[in-house]
């Protein structure tokens, strides 16, 4: 009986053993291949004991080119990347922290929803404050739907200090301060519900552009649909950035009224276009969606037109209309009219093809890209066409009065790639990348005109790569600014299919990182996939490592991280103490491996409870987390911050608070209680 | 300057017409350049590190500094005093706070007492710069009073006492305590301070020779 269970079992071993066997084929061609058509996707190879790079290759069912890949993306203990990518996470509402080539996630910078790790919306009072300033008056937003990031720029090329991003969910703005990657500031539009293109910063990050999106009435009020074009309006908001406050200053903001055309992306000028921002836009339909049976819905409504508009703003000449006061006021916000805009050369539109998607301006700042959706092309206009044509005059208008530049007076180059192009980024070899949607795959393409030294063609494909699957943008090194470096490319790819080990129907985004450091310019193949299981990223921006100088810990002992100042109330070894006002209770405490001081409270009932904090460490990574069960608090005090939490005692029992982080070998012994006695507190 | 001096010091000394041969002895102006080089050291001293432990532990790939000078400590005192309270041992601040206070004034004794003896040539001046010569071995000395007091004293109470009974952390090279291993060396300071006592030894002989060759010329003349 044993012997014949040991035969069965031999026996199903077998086909299991051979099909895994079967599946060893080799790519040899660099390039990621596409879905295979059985249902098990290949195996990564088992662990195997071999040792000699080849012998490991041949275990792991490795081709060389996998072994290339390998190579050029693994990193050893302890050695650093030598790019950090931030992504958005879409609606994860937080702002992701890579390094490449490795794709480790480095960090989820906590920034439009509570995140317990950092202490992040779970009592710490500066946390607290940035998300309320994200509130839309009496409602309480704790998600968002984060798309575009944006690092501040020093003469159109990344500093490293600040990182901004956009929440399309609720048009609001994040900044995040990089000397601590954490979320300083959060701004809801007074004037719009929902936005789509921000963020993108000016080239010395004087103005922060967030675009609009859907339309409605400017200022949230009601409009019925039939008003459409009466009273919906689209927007374009120029946020001002106090640089050395490292907030944005509402009050010095404005934004431009557009007509109801759902702007879509932005971007700034770069070097002779400083001063002009562009938006491409994709419902000049004025479509208002399916009422009834016999409507459109919006999904063919808004693809009618062979041509939607692209909007190019002359910001230097809408400032200086601000400054004169031709603003109106909506919800206490600056708003520069339409007609005002359109008047006095504040904007001008130029036809774009067809649902157009993206305006992305060349490092040089001379040519605008433009993709289309419904399109073959990425179409180019020529900043200098732009220039010539409104200087020339003559222009017809739209119906909301807006000069229309003809297309064929802006364009430079139409250059054919595939199905679907939507976002283009650029090297520093003259060429550029663009995101091809249907084709699922990226593009690469030369630039003309001063970019085409090398003697190839201007305005041509040069080659494209396949990516899995259904990519919508891509980021290459530092390839929206001044100064592109090349080397690697991200595939921000919507769908995953069968790239991963399933971990149920929701599956994570796949981000591929492509290699442009090929010696045939006309291969770069995808050389990793990385899952990102926490969102669905949009954009994201490539910086240079060395450009960021973060803290290793706060530059003195009671640091308060809004003001970024010392805190000269800030509870130090030596000062802690109990204060009470009648029910007002005020505990000055400190924090250090393993104990806090004083790690005994007692309150009565009812009493309200200011409890500031400081971990006094000065040693890198030391961190002490400080929790209340029940209460829902949870803090991250970093070495040397301080932290204020408020809150009514208003249960009584025994509260053992502890230490969240994990700081020492005596870490379970880091606690305290706190006793909040059932006799009321004296008023 | 020696004439100066002599002028003030020397005019009632009954020996002065031999101690007016020494200054003009090569040997005694050898002896005064010596003199004031080591007191130009132990002044430079001041600016350099005397002593140095760098502790190394698993946790700490960067590994910890305890740097002494002659009148300050610098390095991750913080951290290191936030390590010590484990195993109870006191705050490196409370430690050597006199010598510290009264080093910079110390040493500015000791270097006007080298100059007096530089300049002056009176046999009598000579025990001044003895402070000078023992300096090095003072300061290890003084280190090592510390380095005892604080690893004998640790506080019974403390979370470690019971797995790390109290030490003397080592004085120079290698020592080993919990996960840390320490090693220990004198610095740039310490060998400017020996350098300069040696200076002084060699100072005291060239005078002592310079001496002898006066009083001998003087007997030959006599």
């Amino acid at each position: 009986m044993k012997r014949q269970i040991i035969m069965l079992g031999i026996a199903l071993a077998m086909p299991i053993t051979t099909s895994a066997c079967s599946r060893g084929d080799v790519d040899t061609s660099g390039e990621a291949k596409p879905a295979q058509e059985d249902q098990a996707a290949p195996s990564g190879g088992e662990a195997t004991s071999a040792q000699s790079p080849d012998e490991i290759a041949k275990a792991r069912n490795l081709s060389p080119a996998d072994v290339s890949a390998a190579l050029k993306t693994y990193m050893p203990s302890g050695r650093h990347d030598e790019y950090v990518q931030f992504a958005s996470s879409g609606h994860g509402g937080q702002v992701l922290a890579i390094g490449l080539p490795s794709m480790r996630l480095l960090k989820m910078i906590a920034t439009f929803s509570p995140e317990p790790w950092q202490g992040y919306g779970y009592g710490a009072k500066s946390t607290m404050d940035t998300l309320n300033g994200g509130n839309a008056g009496d409602k309480e937003l704790r998600w968002a739907d984060d798309h575009h990031p944006a690092l501040s720029e020093t003469a159109g090329d990344y500093d490293g200090q600040f990182l901004f991003i956009g929440d399309k969910a609720n048009a609001r703005v994040a900044v995040i301060d990089l000397r601590d990657f954490e979320t300083k500031q959060i701004v809801k539009n007074p004037i719009s519900n929902i936005d789509h293109g921000g963020m993108f910063v000016t080239p010395d990050t004087e103005w922060v552009v967030e675009g609009g999106q859907y339309a409605m009435p400017l200022g949230g009020g009601y409009a019925p649909m039939e008003d459409y074009k009466e009273k919906y309006r689209g927007h374009i908001t120029f946020w001002k950035f106090d640089r050395a406050a490292g907030r944005i200053d509402m009050a010095k903001s404005f934004a431009m009224e557009v007509p109801p055309y759902w702007q879509d992306l932005c971007d700034s000028g770069k070097k002779g276009s400083t001063g002009w921002v562009f938006c491409n836009s994709i419902n000049t339909e004025l479509a208002t969606g399916k009422a009834d049976k016999d409507g459109v819905n919006f999904e063919s409504g808004v693809s009618q037109n062979d041509m939607d508009f692209l909007h190019v703003v002359n910001l230097k000449k809408a400032e200086e209309l601000v400054a004169a006061g031709k603003t109106t006021e909506i919800n206490g916000f600056n708003v520069l009219p339409l007609d005002t805009a359109a008047a006095e050369g504040a904007l001008y539109f130029i036809p774009e093809p067809k649902s157009p998607h993206g305006a992305d301006v060349t490092p040089g700042g001379e040519y605008i890209v433009v993709g289309g959706k419904l399109d073959q092309n990425a179409t180019v206009y020529s900043f200098q066409k732009i220039q010539d044509a409104i200087a020339a005059g003559g222009l017809d208008k739209d119906d909301y009065g807006v000069p229309i530049i003809p297309f064929d007076k802006a364009m430079e180059a139409q250059v054919q790639l595939g199905l679907g192009p939507l976002h283009t980024q650029f090297d520093d070899k003259g060429f550029a990348y663009t995101s091809l949607f249907l084709d699922s795959a990226v593009a690469k393409w030369s630039l003309g005109g001063d970019y085409r030294k090398d003697g190839l063609e201007p305005w041509k494909l040069v080659t494209k790569t396949p990516v899995q699957y259904n990519i919508g943008h891509l980021a290459t090194a530092e390839g929206d600014t001044v100064s592109p470096d090349g080397h690697y490319l991200v595939a921000m790819n919507k769908w995953a299919i069968d790239r991963f080990q399933n971990v149920g129907p929701l599956v994570p985004q796949n981000f591929q990182l492509l290699d442009l450091d090929q010696p045939e310019p006309d291969k770069m193949p995808v050389i990793y996939d990385a899952p990102i299981g926490v969102g669905e990223p949009h954009y994201a921006q490539i910086i240079k490592a060395d450009k960021l100088k973060g803290w290793e810990k706060y530059p003195e002992i009671g640091w308060d991280t809004d003001k970024m100042a010392k805190d000269p109330d800030a509870p130090l070894t030596g000062t802690e103490r109990v204060e009470r006002d009648g029910n007002k209770v005020t505990i000055y405490m400190t924090a250090i491996r393993s104990h806090f001081t004083p790690e005994r409270i007692e309150v009565n009932v009812g009493d309200e409870v200011t409890l500031k904090i400081t971990n006094v460490e000065q040693t890198y990574d030391a961190t002490h987390g400080f929790a209340v069960p029940i209460y829902n608090l949870n803090l991250s005090l970093e070495p040397g911050e301080t932290q204020t939490v408020e809150f009514t005692a208003d249960r009584a029992g025994v509260y053992p608070f502890y230490c969240t982080e994990f700081c020492s070998a005596l870490h379970l012994e880091m606690v305290g209680y706190l006793l909040v006695k059932d006799t009321p507190a004296a008023q | 300057m020696s004439q100066a001096l002599r002028g003030v010091f020397g005019a009632a000394d009954h020996q002065i017409p031999a101690i007016s041969r020494v200054v003009r002895q090569p040997g005694f102006i050898r002896s005064t350049l010596l003199f004031i080089a080591a007191a130009a050291l132990i002044v430079a001293s001041i600016f350099f590190p005397y002593w140095h432990m760098r502790l190394n532990a698993p946790q700490f790939p960067q590994g910890l500094d305890l740097t002494v000078y002659i009148d300050h400590m610098e390095g991750d005192i913080s951290t290191i005093d936030g390590l010590n309270h484990y195993i109870g041992m006191k705050p490196l601040g409370g430690a050597a706070q006199l010598e510290r206070l009264l080093a910079p004034f110390a040493l500015g004794a000791i270097v006007l007492m080298i100059l007096a003896t530089a300049f002056i040539h009176r046999k009598w001046f000579a025990p001044l710069v003895l402070p000078a010569i023992f300096l090095p071995l003072v300061f290890l000395g003084d280190m090592y009073y510390w380095l005892h007091s604080y690893g004998q004293g640790l506080d019974p109470r403390a979370a470690l006492s019971s797995s790390v009974k109290p030490f003397t952390p080592a004085l120079l090279g290698h020592g080993d305590i919990g996960q840390f291993s320490t090693d220990a060396t004198v610095r740039v300071g310490f060998w400017m301070a020996s350098v300069a006592s040696i200076l002084i030894l060699l100072g005291l002989h060239e005078r002592r020779k310079a001496r002898q060759a006066a009083l001998r010329e003087a007997a030959a003349e006599a």
